[in-house]
């Protein structure tokens, strides 16, 4: 058996080395329409039953490294609720494309 | 500053939104509605709960006891929200919430979280090098007082009970109130008198 890859998940960023020389950024301000919007939609679609939060975070992690750290918060959301709403035959493909 | 969304994203949640509500699923009305519920949320909620523990004992043991209850005495909507727990600041012991996965945050409680606890940065050193993180605040915490960071998950929420500060005694809860701001309640800053 070969040593199991211990190199943390993506999302897993507790004490990542890439960010240690970053300072955080003091941004206060509030979501925009867009992060407001989604935040909505992704709070209903769970009062419907139609996903749970553990879902989302699997769509958010499994958004490729490039992607990832290149699309906004909101997005990132958004990029898992449609994908989830496709997987579970909710929405289609073609209704999005 | 965070970045605004590309066209791209905005076409497909458009999309999104319109395959829904040709299905009856979310209609427009609805994200209008649930979007004022959450804007209604806010740190003041949290601050006058800090108010009250430091200054009624019974509502400080209820809050222990059950962050829910005690967040809902004071106007929140806890209804489908995570546990939410509460982390006792003392002479000792300071407390700093994070969620290094994503971005969990007593939502229910103090609305939205700021871009800063969502950011790469905070998720990945607050965890590493917390009193580095909390001087970027002006947040010095001195050497013998220990400092315990905990993780926020997507099950289970937190927010921090501050000491009350020195020269309040006699203050009414409104006017303790008005010292507690969000950092105190994440952990990155601290209530002040003067």
């Amino acid at each position: 058996m070969s040593e199991p890859d211990r190199t943390p998940a993506l999302h897993d960023l507790g004490g990542a080395e890439r960010f240690r020389c970053t300072a955080v950024e003091p941004d206060e301000a509030p979501p925009d329409a867009f992060g407001k919007r989604v935040d909505a939609l992704r709070q209903l679609l769970a009062q419907r039953g139609l996903m749970t939060v553990d879902e989302l975070r699997r769509g958010i992690e499994s958004i490729p490294e490039a992607e990832y750290f290149a699309l906004g918060y909101y997005e990132r959301w958004l990029r898992s609720l449609a994908m989830l709403m496709v997987e579970k035959g909710v929405v289609t493909e073609a209704d999005l494309a | 500053m965070a970045a605004p969304p590309r066209p791209e994203s905005i076409a497909l949640l458009d999309k999104l939104m319109a395959a829904l509500s040709a299905k009856g699923i979310v209609t427009e009305a609805q994200i209008a509605a649930r979007q004022a519920i959450t804007d209604k949320a806010s740190p003041e909620i949290g601050a006058r709960m800090v108010a009250r523990a430091w200054t009624d004992e019974a509502y400080r043991d209820l809050l222990l006891r059950d962050g829910h209850a005690a967040a809902e005495q004071m106007g929140a909507t806890m209804a489908g929200a995570p546990p939410l727990g509460v982390l006792v600041n003392t002479p000792t012991r300071h407390h700093l919430v994070v969620c290094t996965l994503c971005s969990c945050y007593p939502r229910a409680l103090l609305g939205y979280p700021p871009h800063w606890y969502k950011s790469f940065a905070f998720r990945s050193r607050a965890v590493r090098e917390p009193r580095a993180v909390l001087a970027e605040w002006g947040t010095s915490i001195p050497d013998n007082v220990e400092i315990r960071v905990v993780d926020s998950t997507a099950d289970f929420r937190w927010m921090v009970l501050p000491q009350r500060p020195a020269g309040t005694e006699g203050w009414d809860e409104a006017r303790l109130a008005g010292l507690v701001t969000r950092d105190a309640l994440v952990g990155v800053g601290l209530p002040k008198a003067a």
